[in-house]
């Protein structure tokens, strides 16, 4: 059977609160960790199949043009090489996440450097990876490609541009403002497996092991790519190593290992080597965007602008969405909101990590920094005094909404000196010493999700979806939501992920994984509540179920009668979607030391406050904000992909060259979580989380700076190298 | 040259093809697939082993280099059904999201303790004669470990732990 809900209003928040289990929202450790610790986790490419042949990629050296030819008899005859495939329906660029379409085949035209455009397969790696070195490639090249964003050809959008009353008239009444241009480099991933398939056919049945984020939009654009019906495609990704939005389309490997599988009738395996992973997957769009903040005597504001440019490849809809929280996060009756996507020859830009807020946060919160310092007001009071009561664009209320609770906690707990701000107030040594702060806003969404929850006769509960755990916690928060829900402890309950014979799940992605698969397996068990409910002859609202057995009662085994009870949730967000505006918000405190003859800034303490509906595991949530603040100091500090100008390739494609924090960049951080319920933001009153912690992060680094050293850069990261040259002395 | 390595005390027959990296060889000839290759380059440590009781980067190694070697990967250190201290402690503290990065982490971190009990010195020493385990030192040696995820915090809650109890 099927429970299906479609929100179309809240809901009634005392279920899940009334259950007797106990287990939801506590700090359980992962359900898959002991597989993680000890190695034995399986990820794509690391299943034992048999007669396995290896295949690796021969990447574009050109910019924009057309493969005239390959010759490839030299790499042909070479010891253990099967095949050198470049055939059209090969793919060359990473689907969008949730396209359900392929992305651009025809790998004979290139349309940035890197772009894959053979596969050399062989017997061993070995041979592969040195046959792919001997492909000679012959390329008609086009000329005068466009490579810089700053002077490329424009297309503004539509969709994400507002104008209400006259920002320029509020500009020239202020008593305060700003109008000021921060500027943002591109951002990888860099998830920590690299992209993997391992394709197999029997007859028409393809299965593909491989580490991908959504398999329910994956399996149609493998479909698509393939011209093959969907039924007969398996996609399995138990394990991710990692997404952050690399994974949340059909990347390369995949359509590849496919299609060089059917050719030679045995299994195939592709792994994009790290240096493929950087050029061929997402990159994060650089950004230019010009804020402008207008206030009266008071701190209220009367104007708010906010303008981006941001890049990607022709064809490609894809704009990163800077202006997302700028929408909805302060009140100003005068506004101004505006976007220009540029059509440059780099990479295909995506989905990163908090794509749009990840660095359209920290703009606005260094210019609200600005502006709190001209009207000579504490940065924390600045923003509570311009917290909204509704969404000023769009009129509409918020679901729950905990910026100002976060604000205050997160000063109270990070032991925020409130008044007025100096910068350069303090030195230790050679080190100069501030803070700073910045809200945290993440717009909330909820996704269509089925799971399958399964009470087996001896009273023990099967969760199956196709939804995957990207590091995520969604094995453990989907076991809790089941335990809670048909009272048994975590060791009766088992989830099955990542394989695209269950019931479509939401994907991970947009961080509407928990909120949406939660749901569906809450509204499963609901069900499965009613059903026993019937057996034991109770109302269903008054069974009590803990510990494998009715409360004072029958054993949950006993009820089932030796058989096997079933149902598949079914949810999807309704009309609330439209009625309301949802978000994430937080509040993030930083404490920097700069150092005053090399420019480099440590970040020694932070303090982020969340506030995000229900907290479904408190262990794995308050880790997704902890991954959240590490992405906001590589974000504020070392974080920047580089292009090579003259034809656009990356420059800097490896984990020497672009990076990310390591263990010594991250010292002191401290998370708090809020207790809330959001009845309008899902069926199980949780909001997302994954992106949240790095919304708005590396603003609190760069106002800290400032006050540290008194250095107003307007530009992301804040390398050692710019600090120095603003540092005076 | 040795025809057979020794990984977690069993031998295993050496690779004919000598560009096999030690990485490589765990992964495709031995079938140990814990042992990540993150980067192939040395620049993740998600395929740190020890090397006769040592840390190294076994993807920018060969495999035919280690023939009069002990190999341990973290297969080696614990299992499901007995894991070692540090694997529980990071199970218990959440020291990982994905989990790729997770064996290496652990491995170096095995190594980290041996290193501190043989004082040897690093970067973030007070005293290069006798390091002490701040959480600066344990950092320090825990940076050419990689973790996108960010489960920095919780990866040095798990080594103290061990550090300081034994378990």
């Amino acid at each position: 059977m099927t429970a299906y809900f479609k929100q179309d209003g809240p809901v009634d928040g005392a279920a899940l609160d009334g259950m007797a289990q106990g287990v939801l929202g506590r700090p359980v450790p992962r359900i898959e960790g002991l597989a993680k610790v000890t190695g034995t986790a399986t990820y794509a490419a690391e299943y034992d199949v048999a007669n396995l042949a290896e295949g690796v990629f021969v990447t574009a050296t050109i910019t924009r043009g057309v493969v005239k030819s390959i010759a490839s008899e030299a790499a042909r005859a070479m010891p253990g090489v099967l095949a050198v495939i470049s055939e059209a329906r090969m793919t060359t660029r990473a689907a969008q996440g949730t396209a359900g379409e392929a992305p651009e085949q025809e790998p004979q035209r290139v349309s940035y450097w890197g772009q894959p455009i053979a596969l050399v397969v062989a017997e061993t790696f070995e041979q592969a990876r040195d046959a792919a070195k001997q492909l000679v490639v012959e390329y008609d090249a086009d000329t005068g490609v466009a490579l810089d964003p700053a002077t490329a050809t424009s297309e503004p959008q539509e969709d994400e541009a507002i104008d209400m009353g006259d920002l320029n008239a509020a500009m020239q009444a202020a008593t305060y403002s700003v109008d000021m241009t921060v500027e943002t480099e591109g951002h990888a991933s860099a998830a920590m497996e690299p992209h993997a398939a391992i394709a197999a056919w029997e007859g028409d049945k393809l299965t593909v092991h491989a580490s991908l984020q959504m398999l329910n939009y994956n399996i149609s654009e493998l479909a698509d790519a393939l011209d093959m019906d969907e039924t007969n495609i398996r996609l399995v990704s138990a394990y991710v190593g990692g997404g952050f939005g690399s994974k949340l389309g059909i990347s390369e490997d995949v359509v590849a290992a496919a299609l060089a599988s059917r050719e030679l009738g045995r299994p195939v395996r592709v792994v994009m080597s790290r240096q493929q992973v950087f050029q061929c997957i997402m990159r994060r769009s650089e950004t230019w965007q010009r804020l402008r903040l207008a206030c009266d005597a008071d701190g209220k504001l009367t104007g708010f602008g906010h303008q981006a440019r941001v890049s990607n490849l022709p064809g490609e809809t894809f704009a990163e969405p800077v202006l997302q929280s700028s929408h909805f996060l302060y009140a100003a009756p005068n506004r101004s909101l505006s976007m220009d996507l540029v059509r440059i020859h780099r990479m295909t830009a995506g989905s990163v990590r908090a794509p749009g807020e990840a660095v359209g946060m920290p703009a606005l919160e260094m210019a609200m920094d600005e502006l709190a310092e001209k009207a000579g007001i504490d940065p924390v009071a600045f923003r509570l005094r311009n917290i909204p009561d509704r969404d000023p664009e769009g009129n509409l209320p918020f679901t729950s909404h905990g910026l100002a609770e976060c604000l205050r906690q997160g000063a109270e707990a990070f032991g925020w000196e409130s008044g007025t701000r100096k910068p350069r107030h303090r030195r230790e040594g050679e080190w100069w010493i501030g803070t700073g702060m910045a809200s945290a806003a993440r717009v909330h969404n909820a996704s269509e999700a089925k799971a399958r929850v399964r009470l087996t006769a001896d009273g023990r509960a099967e969760v199956e979806t196709d939804m995957t755990d990207i590091g995520t916690g969604t094995y453990t928060i989907c076991a809790q939501i089941a335990g809670e829900m048909l009272g048994l402890p975590m060791d009766r309950v088992t989830v099955s992920l990542g394989d695209t014979d269950y019931p479509r799940g939401p994907g991970s992605g947009g961080s509407w994984g928990a909120p949406s698969i939660g749901s569906a397996v809450y509204l499963a068990c609901k069900a499965l509540r009613g059903q026993l409910a019937k057996r034991g002859n109770i109302d269903e609202a008054d069974l009590v179920l803990k510990d494998g057995a009715v409360e004072g009662g029958r054993s949950v085994a006993d009820l089932i009668g030796g058989e096997v009870l079933e149902e598949i949730g079914h949810y999807e967000p309704g009309t609330n979607e439209h009625d309301y505006t949802s978000s994430g918000f937080g509040a993030f405190f930083a404490e920097v030391r700069v150092n005053h003859w090399t420019g480099e800034t440590r970040v020694d303490r932070m303090t982020g406050a969340f506030g995000f509906g229900r907290v479904l595991n408190e262990k794995t949530a308050r880790s997704q904000c902890l991954g959240g603040i590490t992405w906001s100091i590589g974000t504020a500090l070392t974080e920047a992909l580089h292009f090579d100008p003259r034809d656009g390739h990356l420059a800097n494609p490896d984990l020497a060259e672009y990076h990310v924090p390591v263990h010594r960049d991250v010292r002191e951080v401290e998370v708090l979580m809020l207790q809330e319920r959001d009845p309008l933001a899902s069926a199980i009153q949780a909001k997302g989380i994954g992106e949240l912690g790095m919304c708005g992060g590396a603003g609190a680094i760069a106002n800290a700076i400032y006050n540290a050293c008194g250095v107003r850069l307007r530009q992301l990261p804040m390398t050692p190298d710019r600090v120095l040259a603003c540092l005076r002395d | 040259m040795s025809e057979t390595i020794k990984v977690n005390g069993s031998d295993h027959l050496m690779p004919a093809d000598a560009r096999v990296s030690l990485l490589d060889f765990l992964r495709h000839y031995v079938g140990l697939t814990g042992t990540k290759k993150g980067c192939d380059h040395g620049q993740c440590g998600a395929c740190t082993v020890l090397v006769d009781g040592v840390r190294i980067n076994s993807c920018l190694t060969l495999a035919a280099m280690h023939g009069q070697q002990e190999v341990t990967t973290i297969e080696g250190l614990g299992t499901p059904d007995a894991p070692s201290d540090l694997q529980k402690a990071f199970l218990e503290h959440d020291g990982f999201q994905c989990g790729y990065c997770t064996p290496g982490q652990i491995c170096s971190a095995t190594a980290l303790l041996d290193e501190i009990r043989a004082e040897w010195p690093s970067d973030a020493s007070d005293d290069l004669n006798a390091p002490s385990l701040s959480d600066e030192e344990i950092r320090e040696r825990m940076s050419g470990n990689l973790c996108r995820c960010g489960a920095y915090a919780n990866i040095l809650a798990a080594i103290r732990q061990v550090a300081e109890t034994g378990a």
